[in-house]
Parts: C-alpha cells; structure tokens; sequence
C-alpha cells in the first residue's frame, strides 16, 4: 500500500520545509512515528470488514498546491467516522471528494480510486446525480436556497420524485425538520425565506434539506460550528439516531464532539492522514505524537 | 505590568492625533462625490431646459376657425353620392372660398395665392376626410379648425419675430397684417397636435408626425428583444456554467469583449451587405434594422449576464447540486433567477442603446423619407433617433421645434424603458 511512484510526489518545496519543520521539531520524538514525508504511511487499520466507501492511495490538488496526500481509509457502514485536525489540513477537501463535490473547482484535481459499495465513484461513466443523491452532504457554511423554507427542503425530493402527492411532500418536509430540530421553530412560517433565519437555524436547515432525500452516506462538514449547545446537542442526537440506517462522516473541531457521537476517528494533518482508529483509543492512547499534541491541545 | 498600560495610551495617542486628517480626508471625498453629482445634475438640467424650452410649442398647432360651405356643387356636382367621385372633388376650392370671403379687399392673383398659403395644404385633406366620414354634411355650413400652414404657426407662436424688420422674417408684412386680422376676429385657435403623434412623416411641418418613426422603433426594438434576449441569455449560460474553460473560450470571451467595442456603424455594413445584398431581406425594413441592432446589443447582453451570472455565490450551485440536481436544473432552478435581475438590466441598458442607434440604420437605408405608417416588420419605416436627425437637417423654421419634441418623445420613451427594468428588477428580486 505505501509503494507509490515517483511521478505521484509532487509535493510543494513549501509542504516539504513545513513538513521537515514539525518533524524536526516535535515527531522524532515520540515512539512510533514516522516523519511525514510522500512515504508516510498512516498509522492505524484503514480498513475495516465491511466498508461502504474505501479509498486508496487519494491525492487532491488544487492547481500545483497538493492539498491530500496518498490518502486510504474506509468508511464502514453504519457507523460515524470524526476526521479531526488543523484548520487547512485538508479535512474539507478529502470529505468534498466523497461525492465528487470537488468536480464543482475547475482546478482542482483528484487521483486515486474511492469506491463505494464496489463502485468506482470516478468512473468516467459514472453519474454523478444519483450518486450525489446517495450521498448526500451538509456544508460548512450554511448555504440554503434563497427561497421559502418549505421549498428548501421540498427541493431535492421533488426533483428526485419522491414525493407522489403534496402531501407526501408535506409530510417529508414535516419529518426531515423534526429530525433536524427545528420544526417547532419554523412551522408556522415555512413559506418563509430560509436566508431570514439564524445562521443557527439555516444550518439545520441544510441538515434537514440533506436527510430529505435519505441519503445512504451523509457527510458533514462542521455541522455545529453555528450552533448554540442545545441545537448542538439535537444535532449529535440525530446523528446517533441516523448511524442505525446511515453512514455518516463528520468534520469537527470540537475533540468533544467527535469523542460523543463518532465510533471511529481520523486525524488530519497537512494533508496526510496521520492516524486512525477506534474514537476511544485515539482519544485515550494515541500512537503518533502530532495526534496526541492536537488532541491534548498543544496544537492546531 | 507598566509596559502594557504604556502602548495602549501610546496606540491611543496615535490614532487621535491621525483623525483630525482622517475625517478631513473623508470630508474632502464627500465634498467631491457631492460635487460630481450635481454638475452631473446640472449638466442634465440645461439639457432638459433647452429641449423642452425649444419643443413644448410642437405640442400645439395654430388653427384658423373657418365657416365652411360644403357646397354640392364643387363636391358632388350629379348629386350621386358616390364616394368615389366625392374623394376626387376639389376640396381645395372649399377651403379657401371662406378666407377669400374674409379678405374681400384681396384680389389679385399673387396677392389670393399668398392669402391661400396661410392654410396648410393639408386643409383640404382634412375637409375631404369629414365628407368621407359624414356624407350628410354635404350642402351645410360648418365652422371647421382648419390647420394653419407652419408660417403662420411660427408667427403666431412668436418663434418668427413679428416686429423684426421685413428682410429678416420669412413672412412678409402683408401676412402678417391678415393673420393679426384673424387674430383679432378670434378665429386663430391653438389646439393640441394630434398629428404629431399620428400622423408619418412630411414636408409640411405642420403636417409631420412621429407616428411613423414610433411605429418604426417600436417594431426594429421587437425584433432586437426577441433575438438578442434569448441568443444572449443562452450564450451566457452556456459560456458561464457548461463550457468549458480553455483556449477556445478565452477566445471567444476576447471576442466577444472586443465586438462590444466596434463602432456601431460597422454593424450597419454587415448587416446591408448580409442581410440585403446576400439574404435579400427588404431595405429599410425594422426587420433588418432588429437584425443589425441584435448584433449591436449582443454582446452587450452577454457580457452583462455572465457578469450576473458570475456573481451568483458557488454555494448555491453547491447546495442544489449536493441535494443530487443536474447541472440543468442547478442553472434553471437556482443561478438563472438569482441571475435574472442583472440580466435584465443589461438587456435594458442593451436596448436603450439600440433605440438610440443611428449610424447602423442610415446604412441599411431607415433614413428615407417614408410617409406611411408601417403596418409590420417588413414595411419601409424610419425610427425615432433617424426622424430627429431628418428633421434636425430641415431649413424650416417649425422643424426646430419638432425635432425637440421629438427628442422628447424619445428621452420619454428612454424613461418608460428603464422603469420598467427598475420594475421588473424589483420583482424578481422579492424572490430572495
Ligand atoms: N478552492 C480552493 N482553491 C485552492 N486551494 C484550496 C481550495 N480549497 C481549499 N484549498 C486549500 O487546500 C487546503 C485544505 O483546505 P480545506 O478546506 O480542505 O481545509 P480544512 O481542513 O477543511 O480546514 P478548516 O478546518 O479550516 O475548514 C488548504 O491549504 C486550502 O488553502
Ligand atoms: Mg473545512
């Protein structure tokens, strides 16, 4: 798995000096850590026994700026994966490309195979509709549609037909809020626009307009990061809730969410995935020295 | 512990001594802005003053109040009541049989063919249109505002001078005593100039309308809208959310860009040698004219919808396509009519342009002298900003101020314009 050619090391002399600068610095320190140069190779299984989505060997480029670098991991079915890490590690890119969200960024580039279900989701052939509508995804900046709330939410089943009557429609709008807590706020006005609620409220929103099509794979970026600690809570519960029919991945910041509600955790670093593995054994014994410094809060 | 306390009061201290030259700087920019505005204003001021000063008088037409004979004898002679026979009568006759009772004194040949001047010579028509409307008159006597000629118009509007010595006015004293005599009985009436919203175009000032040059503009800006508002669109669309971005693109953009630039004229080339010359299309036709405007505004349209279009946030196109919408339905559902106020405008700001294009149309030959209305697209018409110029080039007297009220017409239909897109922005925008 860690072979790679040589035409894939296409590493900036920037990322290098970083890299060379924290290895220097704080890695070689630490038992087990390897310094992260193009051979890294992730600590901790990257793969489990049933994986709904698998990638390997996943680079991602934005123009020259090499933002993943030879990423694998599996995602397993049913369960919640935290991916975790600085601020500009990557976090959001490697989730982009989970739906081929990335084919929206003219220069950005990505190599690699990611699979779901055995299919190979950059299958030229592939359509990326259904495939988006399978995996569905929350942003990281609350972006609803500039129209009525009911018409957010309503959206995607309508264009998908999953709706046979308005009233089928009305009832998966009705449940898709509840879910995403916010029914009770908003049901008297949901011929409202969405871009008049809080930045609070438009975020679950977008939760809610997500699960609306049920999605089989549910990424999130920072769903939270707008939310006050009761609608934060509603969201954790919900996606406990979620994990018995979804696969859900979750971009956060807060070390304490990831920790409640995610079964697996994955820790970012300059594009490199460092470290993996089950939450509590991340949280309580991480094996490589940058984890333990951003987890224990000595970095990041 | 001191340290700290020091540079605050020290950043505290800097920033107070740099405001005084902060705010003065701002005030000073105000001031400019401020300025700017108002010779804007003022320029726009003594433009509006000058044209409505020299075309308000155009809105009414002097009319001497004459009791008319409709006698059978000149205008139906075998008392058939055909009115085939009755149009050809001569009307001319019963015009003027009234001014020449009214100036018995008036008999010399040169002398009754100058007092006959003094009605216009659509006089006439305007009796034989009351016979045709209304055979019954035939036989009575009615008092009719006939039009006046446009010299006696000017005179009586005070635009010719009546006191300036003869050799300088274009009506002599003899004239002007009978219209002074007219005055004094009464008869001169001045009445709101209908005609000049109906009526073509005509060597008689008093005569001449816009009608015609309207119903011109009026058809070549159809055809201009129904092209180059969808071709504009879809290219914006297309070169903004689906194509491509390479070399062939940036190309294009160049183009476009650059044909944004070429003076209109070069437009009106094309047009006579494609669509006249190769296509065969009619000359002075609005049809022609719509096509060659299409290609004027064109680029106009594109340039500003991809600039809406463009600023239409990503996350948009990102929410609807992450809900597993196609690229169609991410631009038609959710960039178009975000994007659709900016359009408009562009289309707006496109067409005002296209209304008041002249040189493109003199070359497809819109500038001839054209007396009917046209009926459609495809008949011979002139348009407004070409009828201004044709009568801007007119040596009489009353065209002066025709062509500023014509130039009203236009600047009103420029207003009409651009509040319907203030509107219809207005609109679309209420959508979020
Ligand atoms: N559209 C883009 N164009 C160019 N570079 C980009 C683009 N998006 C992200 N990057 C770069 O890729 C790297 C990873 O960005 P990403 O958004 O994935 O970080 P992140 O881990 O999500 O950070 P954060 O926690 O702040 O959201 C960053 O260095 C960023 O500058
Ligand atoms: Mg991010």
């Amino acid at each position: 798995m860690a072979v790679r050619d040589e035409e894939n090391d296409m590493t900036t002399a920037e990322t290098v000096i970083a890299d060379a600068d924290l290895v220097g610095a704080k890695v070689r320190s630490k038992a087990g850590s390897r310094p992260l140069d193009n051979d890294f190779k992730t600590i901790g299984e990257v793969r489990v026994n049933d994986p709904r989505m698998s990638c390997t060997d996943v680079n991602v480029f934005y123009g020259d700026k090499h933002a993943i670098k030879h990423v694998d991991l599996d995602i397993a079915q049913n369960q919640v994966i935290a991916m975790i890490g600085p601020s500009g590690c990557g976090k959001s890119t490697f989730l982009r490309c989970l739906n081929r969200m990335n084919d929206t960024i003219d220069i950005c580039n990505v190599t690699g195979e990611i699979r779901l279900d055995e299919v190979d989701i950059y299958d030229r052939k592939l359509d990326v509709v259904p495939l988006r509508a399978q995996v569905g995804m929350v942003f990281q900046k609350p972006n609803p549609f500039p129209k009525s709330i009911y018409e957010n939410i309503a959206y995607g089943p309508r264009i998908h037909g999953l709706a046979a009557s308005r009233a089928e429609l009305d009832e998966v709008v009705e449940r898709s809020l509840a879910k995403a807590g916010l029914w009770e706020e908003v049901k008297d006005r949901l011929d409202q626009p969405g871009t008049g609620l809080s930045g609070g409220q438009q975020q679950r929103l977008c939760i809610a307009r997500t699960i609306a099509v049920d999605p089989e794979v549910i990424l999130m970026d920072e769903p939270c990061s707008a939310l006050d600690p009761i609608a934060t809570a509603k969201v954790e519960e919900l996606i406990d809730e979620l994990r018995e029919n979804y696969t859900i991945a979750i971009v956060t910041h807060s070390m304490q969410q990831a920790a409640r509600v995610s079964q697996r955790t994955a820790y970012f670093h300059l594009g490199h995935l460092v470290e993996v593995g089950d939450t509590t054994q991340i949280f309580t014994n991480p094996r490589h020295k940058l984890t333990e410094d951003y987890i224990t809060g000595r970095f990041g | 512990m001191s340290e700290p306390d020091k540079s605050t009061a020290r950043t505290i201290d800097i920033v107070e001594a740099s405001l005084k030259r902060r705010y003065a700087r701002e005030r000073r920019f105000k001031l400019m802005g401020l300025g700017a505005v108002l010779l804007g204003l003022l320029f726009v001021t003594l433009l509006f003053f000058d044209i409505v000063s020299k075309g308000y008088t155009a809105f009414v037409q002097t009319h001497i109040a004459l009791e008319v004979y409709f006698d059978p004898a000149v205008i139906d002679p075998d008392g058939k009541r055909d009115m085939a026979e009755i149009a050809r009568a001569d009307f001319r006759k019963i015009a003027r049989e009234p001014l020449a009772k009214l100036f018995p004194e008036v008999t010399s040949r040169g002398d009754k063919r100058a007092l006959y001047s003094m009605l216009s010579s659509g006089a006439p028509y305007q009796l034989s249109k009351m016979v045709m409307k209304e055979p019954g008159l035939i036989g009575t006597r009615q008092v009719v505002d006939l039009v006046a000629d446009d010299d006696v118009d000017m005179v009586v509007k005070g635009n010719i001078d009546r006191n300036a010595p003869a050799a300088d006015r274009r009506v002599n004293d003899q004239m002007i005593g009978w219209i002074s005599k007219l005055e004094a009985d009464g008869v001169v009436k001045k009445k709101f100039n209908t005609r000049f919203f109906t009526n073509g175009d005509s060597r008689e000032p008093e005569l001449a309308g816009i009608g015609g040059a309207a119903a011109g503009s009026f058809y070549t800006l159809l055809v201009t809208l129904l092209l180059s508002f969808p071709i504009g669109v879809a290219a914006a669309v297309y070169l903004e959310e689906f194509a491509p971005k390479n070399r062939w693109t940036d190309l294009i953009e160049v183009n476009i860009n650059n044909l944004a630039a070429v003076p209109s004229i070069v437009f009106g080339l094309l047009g006579l040698a494609m669509f006249i010359n190769l296509f065969g299309l009619p000359r002075s036709a609005p049809l022609v004219g719509g096509l060659v405007l299409t290609l004027m505004t064109l680029p106009t349209i594109i340039i500003a919808a991809r600039a809406s279009l463009k600023s239409v946030p990503p996350s948009i196109r990102e929410a609807a396509l992450g809900v597993g919408a196609s690229k169609m339905q991410t631009v038609f559902h959710h960039v178009l009519p975000l994007a659709m106020p900016g359009m408009l405008t562009g289309t707006i700001i496109g067409m005002a342009q296209a209304l008041g294009e002249t040189a493109p149309l003199l070359m497809i030959g819109m500038v001839a002298f054209i007396v009917d209305i046209p009926g459609g697209p495809l008949d011979p018409s002139t348009v407004l900003p070409v009828q201004v110029y044709l009568w801007a080039d007119s040596p009489e007297r009353a065209f002066v101020e025709r062509t500023s009220a014509a130039i009203l017409v236009l600047l009103a239909f420029l207003i009409a314009m651009n509040t319907f897109a203030v509107i219809m922005r207005r609109r679309f925008e209420r959508r979020w």
